[in-house]
């Protein structure tokens, strides 16, 4: 790689959306800006390419979003995710930019989809991306490019130079880079084995990665090995159920299965596990990555029948079918008898009642270890089917720790004067733990703007 | 039902898109794909010719190669059309010729380009190279030309007619006479309107490149909107003259005149505006498909009109004759192989979008689903 000068006013590294952001706000104000992704171009944009939507605060529809979606609410919706686990400053104050992102982006060339069109009616609470995030990311690169911004691909950050806290220069590879101002944009580490190994065991081998295979967090560990504060936990991440079958990285949205609670999940011992219909399952999605990782070699398996089949999204990769739950269990490798029973005891406890997948319906089990608490239906009309799950990895908690204008904190309780911070990287000050689809995309955005400004204002001695 | 590696191919893409579904704002073929959960032959041949080809979802897609789904919706259905165009052409042999459509008609326009003029200047002798009384019915006289034209049009509306019949069918639309005409003239309206070249809410498609641009739907308008009124300029001047005795040539103010002149230049500029998109655009998402066919129809298409203009000028000169020969060869040409290339598409994509607003307003699949109980029982009937 060789870029044409050796010193810009401000330098990013990470080209999602929360990077680009930063870069394009930057360059409109004037700085000379020099963009790198660690990703080939085919592949640039990190996680932004798998996203859908965003979250915005409204009054009153708003373009792309109906009816409205007020602080309160809001709050009240990431505070029940998070468990409380976020810096209520940082989050108030990005719900409240949230407002702008919608046209901020339009005046960009970002296309969004019309409210209520579609399958998933979230036109109120989420704006969608036409087409997805690769949409949003081609309209962003052609502004970014129209605006002069110097972009890199395959430029990952191989070293970084940091002196009482200030950013001075960056090695890609030979190339040495210096700026008056740096914004670190560069993702999470959830693609990176190896560190996933060290939180979670040797179980992470069996995790899949459902987004980029280039947020390996090697900007993340470069910023805290040069005593940049940390905040959260490397256990912490966003893990889901999705098929077994899925690639190892960059499976993205289609690879989620979401019939669990149609049916009943077994383990690798043809065993239940927990309760399946617990909750509607966007409310319960993102625990069951968790709970197939504490399973037997991380996998499990959902099992429904003909009664279900066409009653949730289809699936990426075909069922497994036979004609009889004996038969299903030889073709995905269980214990047929012991799955016969563990079905047979389901069917069997299995109360009356009337099944309605829109409401949670009552509809349970009595007097197994564990129950179904809602919409449970015997298993019983051939031909079965089964999808095996794995635990998917979509992002992880672990970032920097920054303040209302993106400044990375240093954990010695100095702050950075040139260094600023957006996205994943810091995702974690405002969402310490769960997900609110659209969350991290409004976090990109808000802090992206925010860290571009500064970043400029600072690098232009403003 | 047909199996084939280019409905395998659709029926893979297909089933990754239904479980991702991001692209379902852009245009028809996402929506009716919702309605399944399962893509045999029919259903992607309905899919294939819903899709415009208009490159916004492949350029969009977190799936496009080198990812390894390599999704790329646009070239399959684009190869698979180019198949499924010969499956339902009438009689079955001749679906043959969308195979190196290119080529034959490129031979087929030279052989009768050619055979017009050697005929002519065999009849009309010495005369073939001087100005005639009676313009071009000196060079070859009209009853003549009304038979020849008049013969190769009705076994065009024939081939034409019988190859919808049979996408008609596969499409398990009920007789025209059961339609609901609130459904089908939303169908015509999303045709004549290129609705699904609008990207999804109006920015245009992304053709030829990424960026959204209205650029191929106001040059397909053009050329449809051009051939429109050269048809109505030959229709109004049949009527003047069978009807009203009125024979050519016809005065600049006579609408035979008025609807050649605007049609011509719409042919003119409509297909080199397209043939010009053509050759800027990403080659991806188009597939390896025989481009041959889009590229030789647009030139025929402007050939018609350049040489029918041309025609017009020259008339009362000495270069008439030749004139004439080359412009009467290129429409004759542009005749014999509509039923056998790329002006098709216009007919089944007409069909697709009528079905599409039959399925979206009843919220049903119809296209590819089994035969309903009282359809099945009327056949065993």
């Amino acid at each position: 790689m060789k870029t044409l000068h050796d010193h810009y006013d401000v330098l990013v590294a990470g080209g999602g959306q929360a990077g680009l952001i930063a870069a394009i706000v930057a360059a409109e104000k004037g700085a000379k800006v020099c963009l790198l992704e660690g990703a080939p171009r085919t592949y640039r944009g990190g996680n932004t390419r798998h996203t859908r939507n965003l979250r915005p605060l409204h009054i009153g529809p708003l373009s792309v979003l109906s009816g409205t979606y007020d602080e309160a609410e809001y709050w009240e919706d990431l505070l029940r995710v998070t468990k409380g686990k976020t810096n209520e400053k940082l989050a108030r104050m990005t719900l409240r930019k949230s407002a702008e992102a919608v046209s901020w982006l339009e005046q960009r060339g970002v296309q969004f989809q019309p409210p209520l069109g579609g399958t998933l009616h979230l036109g109120r609470t989420n704006a969608f991306f036409m087409g997805g995030g690769k949409q949003l990311l081609n309209a962003l690169y052609r502004h970014a490019e129209k605006l002069g911004i110097e972009v890199h691909y395959d430029a990952m950050v191989t070293a970084i130079e940091i002196e009482n806290g200030t950013f001075k220069r960056l090695h890609v590879g030979d190339h040495v880079i210096s700026a008056n101002a740096f914004v670190a944009a560069a993702g999470g580490f959830e693609a990176n084995v190896e560190w996933l190994k060290e939180a979670w065991g040797d179980i992470a081998e069996n995790f899949l990665i459902r987004g980029t295979p280039y947020n390996r967090g090697g900007l993340l560990r470069l910023l805290l090995d040069h005593g940049a504060q940390q905040i959260g936990e490397p256990n912490q991440c966003h893990a889901v159920a999705i098929d077994g079958r899925a690639p190892k990285f960059d499976g993205g949205i289609c690879t989620r299965v979401d019939c669990v609670s149609l049916g009943v999940v077994v383990n690798e011992n043809a065993e239940r596990f927990y309760d399946e219909g617990e909750d509607f399952w966007p409310k319960r999605y993102a625990i069951w990555g968790r709970l197939v990782a504490d399973q037997p070699n991380q996998v499990a398996h959902v099992i429904i029948d003909q009664k279900s089949k066409g009653g949730f999204m289809p699936p990426v990769f075909p069922a497994t079918t036979a004609n009889s739950i004996d038969e299903l269990a030889r073709k995905i490798g269980l214990d047929a008898d012991i799955l016969q029973k563990t079905i047979a005891d389901f069917n069997a406890a299995v109360q009356p009642g009337a099944f309605d997948h829109t409401t949670l319906d009552g509809l349970c089990t009595n007097g197994l270890a564990v129950n179904k608490t809602n919409w449970a239906r015997p298993i019983d009309q051939p031909p079965y089917s089964a999808y095996s799950l794995r635990p998917g990895i979509t992002f992880t908690y672990l970032g920097v720790e920054v303040t209302e204008k993106a400044a990375m904190k240093m954990a010695d309780g100095s702050l950075s004067p040139n260094i600023f911070a957006a996205g994943e990287i810091m995702a974690g000050n405002v969402l310490g733990q769960g997900y609110l689809a659209g969350i991290g995309m409004t976090i990109g955005n808000v802090f992206g703007r925010i860290a571009g400004s500064e970043a400029a204002d600072y690098a232009l001695n403003r | 039902m047909r199996s084939t590696d280019k409905t395998t191919e659709a029926a893979r893409v297909m089933s990754i898109c239904n479980a991702c579904r991001y692209c379902e704002g852009h245009c028809a073929v996402f929506q009716a794909m919702e309605l399944r959960l399962e893509f045999n032959a029919d259903t992607v041949d309905y899919l294939a010719n819903l899709c415009h080809n208009c490159g916004a979802c492949y350029h969009n897609c977190q799936y496009a190669p080198p990812h390894e789904f390599a999704l790329n919706v646009p070239a399959a259905m684009a190869e698979l059309r180019q198949e499924n165009y010969g499956v339902y052409a009438w009689p079955g042999f001749m679906g043959k010729l969308f195979v190196n459509n290119g080529l034959w008609v490129s031979l087929l326009s030279i052989i009768v380009i050619t055979l017009f003029a050697i005929t002519t200047a065999q009849l009309t002798g010495n005369d073939f190279f001087s100005a005639h009384a009676n313009a071009f019915y000196g060079v070859i006289p009209h009853n003549v030309l009304a038979g020849l034209f008049g013969a190769v049009g009705l076994f065009v509306l024939l081939a034409l007619t019988l190859s919808c019949i049979k996408f008609w069918r596969a499409m398990q639309l009920p007789n025209p006479l059961r339609l609901n005409y609130r459904q089908v003239g939303q169908g015509i309206k999303n045709a004549l309107t290129l609705k699904y070249l609008d990207g999804g809410n109006g920015q245009g498609c992304s053709y030829p490149d990424e960026t959204p641009s209205m650029a191929r739907r106001w040059f397909h308008q053009f050329t449809f909107w051009g051939f429109m009124l050269c048809f109505a300029a030959t229709s109004t001047g049949t009527i003047l003259h069978y009807g009203f005795d009125l024979p050519a040539p016809y005065g600049f103010v006579s609408l035979p005149k008025l609807f050649g002149i605007l049609g011509g230049l719409g042919l003119i500029i409509g297909p080199l505006g397209l043939l010009a998109l053509k050759i800027k655009a990403d080659p991806t998402p188009k597939g390896k498909t025989n481009k041959g066919m889009d590229v030789s129809f647009l030139v025929l298409l402007m050939l018609s009109a350049a040489t029918g203009l041309g025609l017009m000028l020259l008339r009362d000169t000495s270069l008439v004759g030749i004139t004439l020969c080359i412009h009467l060869g290129v429409v004759l040409t542009l005749f014999l192989s509509m039923p056998y290339g790329k002006f098709v598409h216009g007919f089944y994509r007409l069909i697709a979008l009528v079905v599409f607003a039959v399925e979206t307003q009843d919220h049903k699949a119809i296209v590819g689903t089994p035969k309903t109980d009282t359809q099945t029982k009327i056949k065993a009937a």
